[in-house]
């Protein structure tokens, strides 16, 4: 080891109660995030998945301190978020961005998109007052719109002009960090495709570590460098890009790649994996939290719960399953998940 | 059906038709003169993205455009009869018995004080005059039949006591209790997870094919139009730019638009180390006059060709091949234009 990673989240939880009744009385818990441990390098992107309620948005907001864990801690910038005096958090929020997924409610309506970046700015204290204006126009033409445009109202706007705007009030305060919440889930596909090189450009140019969450797996692959795959609060997989994509070891990861629609006509009518409802995520199965879904499971799955377990290779899972390596490591087929 | 063979049955004959927002100066012209046809059994996709006039030519077909919106032009015939002059006593028959909808949210269309049941006996009370103890049995029977599990149970739940899934499974058993003739599909899976989408997509089909019922599927999602479509339409700023067989149209379309959004959609397992192919700008103010084509401003095979007409004149469709067709000035010199895949320069 040598440098120590920006971003180290170890054994985080985040509990958020079930009130019901006139008086709001607490009932249950929902563990949005139970228990989840990763690290995030300098100009690393990790793509994070799952379906929706996963808890991959709670585990998004919770990593930049937007969220209180219920236990756990976070290091970024080789500090404890959750230790830090208020002004100290301050300091550290410049370094960590968020972009959020409908960029049209994110912005004030009443102030020009201009000066809703210039804002960051202003709050931080960097650069001279007068500077920050040309540091704006700056940041619009770095993120392809002209300097011009910091004038308009997000109504003038389209979803990718926003969504853009979005991504340079991020960026002007030069952070190490970006968490990116489904960034092109709302966008048009001609749109989302430039968004995405957008990022990619950036990331490169800013050493830039991308916190990249979304539903959509072929988007993941084309930016993330590594991948988590989060179900219902827990990461079930972690690995490189390539290692999840080519050879994903979770029954979990197997179901969720077969069931993205492909383009190959020849292929339209393969069957597609059943996985059944979800589960109710205040009263998940004992075990394994994916065994009432999962085609593999055995009696040890109900016994105890996997922990994610890293493999020399550094692909990471956590399933009974694959652990006896019963399951052989290529591309699972729909019609072998259906059993 | 095999895919691409249009049946000799047309049962959705749309002409000319055009659809408004709003009066004054500058109304918006969301609909422009659209010809399309669905043949009985038959699975069109009708692609495109926000803006370009789908889901308005949807509730066109369905007459279900409200005030500012009117249509203001052209013809549509449902097996021969005339949609446009129908009284709303005609309607509202026509809804539901020969004709189907399911919108994107289900939970946002299911009525949230009625058991599920209910809403699916509904139609077949009204329509097929069917007592209270025959619909309920009916409905559940449908409700089996769209796989939600113990019908009988769950025909007593309210909406908000199901899934986005389930939901989405109701409103197809509401829409098919009367076997419609035609279904339309509005983005029907786009609110759902991946693996419901799967599940949801497999029953449309199915359906489909079991009842002989054609499906018009909206959606700006070519990987869903793949796995279902027999022919495929992509719109842009309110008018079809290409219509074909789902093959061509996947693999090897002729409209730089329909071209476009086939290579700026990332491939599972197919972008090692690629660039995907954005397509610069954005959709026109549909406001405002556009004399030629409406792709024109974005397009970079114009450009490349230096073609002068596109901006002047609106393109005719021209033939590709029998069943095949594009709203594009470049095409009659088109001849190897795609011959080097457009797909992706590599990433920097």
């Amino acid at each position: 080891m040598s440098l120590p990673p920006l971003l180290d989240v170890n054994g985080l939880h985040v509990r958020y109660p079930i009130r019901k009744g006139l008086f709001g009385g607490v009932v249950g818990h929902v563990s949005a995030v139970d228990g989840v441990s990763l690290t995030l390098n300098r100009g690393e992107t990790l793509g994070l998945v799952g379906e929706s309620g996963c808890g991959k948005s709670t585990l998004g907001r919770t990593v930049i301190a937007l969220q209180k864990p219920s236990a756990g801690n976070v290091r970024f910038r080789n500090q404890d978020l959750f230790a830090l005096s208020a002004a100290e958090l301050k300091q550290q929020r410049r370094f960590a961005q968020l972009i959020f997924q409908n960029p049209r409610a994110c912005f004030d309506p009443r102030r020009t998109v201009g000066s809703s970046v210039r804002m960051g700015l202003d709050i931080q204290e960097l650069l001279d007052p007068s500077e920050r204006e040309e540091a704006v126009a700056e940041i619009f033409r770095k993120v392809g719109l002209r300097p011009e445009h910091r004038f308009r109202y997000p109504h003038e706007l389209s979803g990718g002009q926003l969504q853009r705007i979005g991504i340079a009030r991020a960026l002007i305060l030069k952070p190490s960090l970006i968490v990116c919440d489904e960034p092109v889930s709302a966008l048009d596909v001609s749109v989302q495709a430039q968004i995405l090189n957008l990022l990619s450009d950036l990331k490169a140019e800013f050493e830039l570590a991308l916190l990249f969450v979304s539903h959509n797996l072929a988007v993941v692959e084309y930016i993330a460098d590594r991948v988590a795959v989060m179900y219902y609060g827990r990461i079930v997989e972690m690995a490189s890009t390539h290692a999840l994509f080519s050879s994903p070891r979770h029954p979990y990861t197997r179901a969720l790649l077969a069931a993205v629609p492909t383009m190959d006509i020849a292929r339209r009518d393969d069957p597609v994996p059943r996985l059944g409802d979800p589960p109710d995520p205040a009263n998940l199965p004992t075990g394994c939290r994916f065994r009432n879904r999962c085609p593999l499971a055995f009696a040890r799955c109900a016994e105890a719960e996997p922990l994610l377990v890293t493999a020399e290779d550094g692909h990471g899972v956590a399933c009974w399953a694959a652990e006896s390596a019963s399951i052989d490591a290529g591309p699972m087929t729909a019609a072998a998940l259906n059993g | 059906m095999a895919a691409g063979i249009r049946s000799p049955h047309t049962l959705l004959d749309i002409k000319g038709l055009r659809t408004q927002f709003g009066s004054g100066r500058n109304p918006v012209n969301a609909v422009q003169g659209i010809d399309l046809q669905i043949g009985a059994g038959e699975i069109l996709g009708l692609v495109g993205e926000s803006g370009s006039g789908k889901s308005v030519l949807a509730l066109s077909i369905l007459r279900l455009i409200q005030s500012p919106g009117r249509i203001i032009g052209g013809s549509i015939l449902f097996d021969g009869k005339d949609v446009l002059a129908m009284s709303n006593r005609e309607l509202s028959g026509w809804r539901g018995r020969d004709i189907g909808i399911i919108f994107q949210q289900p939970q946002s269309c299911l009525n949230p004080v009625r058991r599920i049941g209910w809403q699916v006996a509904e139609p077949l009370r009204q329509q097929e005059k069917l007592s209270r103890k025959a619909a309920w049995d009916k409905a559940v029977t449908l409700l089996r039949s769209v796989g939600i599990p113990a019908p009988e149970e769950k025909a007593l739940a309210y909406p908000h006591q199901l899934s986005g899934g389930q939901a989405q499974r109701v409103m197809i058993a509401v829409a098919l209790a009367l076997r419609p003739r035609l279904l339309i599909a509005d983005e029907p899976t786009t609110a759902l997870d991946v693996t419901i989408q799967a599940q949801i997509l497999e029953l449309l089909r199915d359906s489909c094919r079991d009842f002989g019922t054609s499906l018009m599927l909206v959606t700006h999602d070519l990987g869903v139009v793949a796995r279902l479509a027999d022919r495929v339409a992509v719109m842009y700023a309110g008018r079809i730019v290409e219509e074909g067989p789902v093959a061509p149209m996947l693999t090897a379309p002729s409209h730089p638009y329909a071209r476009g959004l086939l290579d700026a959609a990332p491939r599972l397992g197919q972008m090692g180390g690629l660039r995907l192919r954005d397509i610069p700008g954005s959709i026109p103010d549909l406001s405002q006059p556009m004399p030629g084509c409406a792709f024109a401003p974005r397009c970079e095979l114009r450009a490349n060709l230096g073609l002068s007409a596109c901006l002047g004149e609106l393109p005719p469709f021209i033939p590709i091949s029998e069943h095949h067709a594009a709203r594009c000035w470049a095409l009659p010199q088109a001849d190897g234009i795609y011959s080097t895949p457009m797909t992706m320069g590599t990433r920097a």
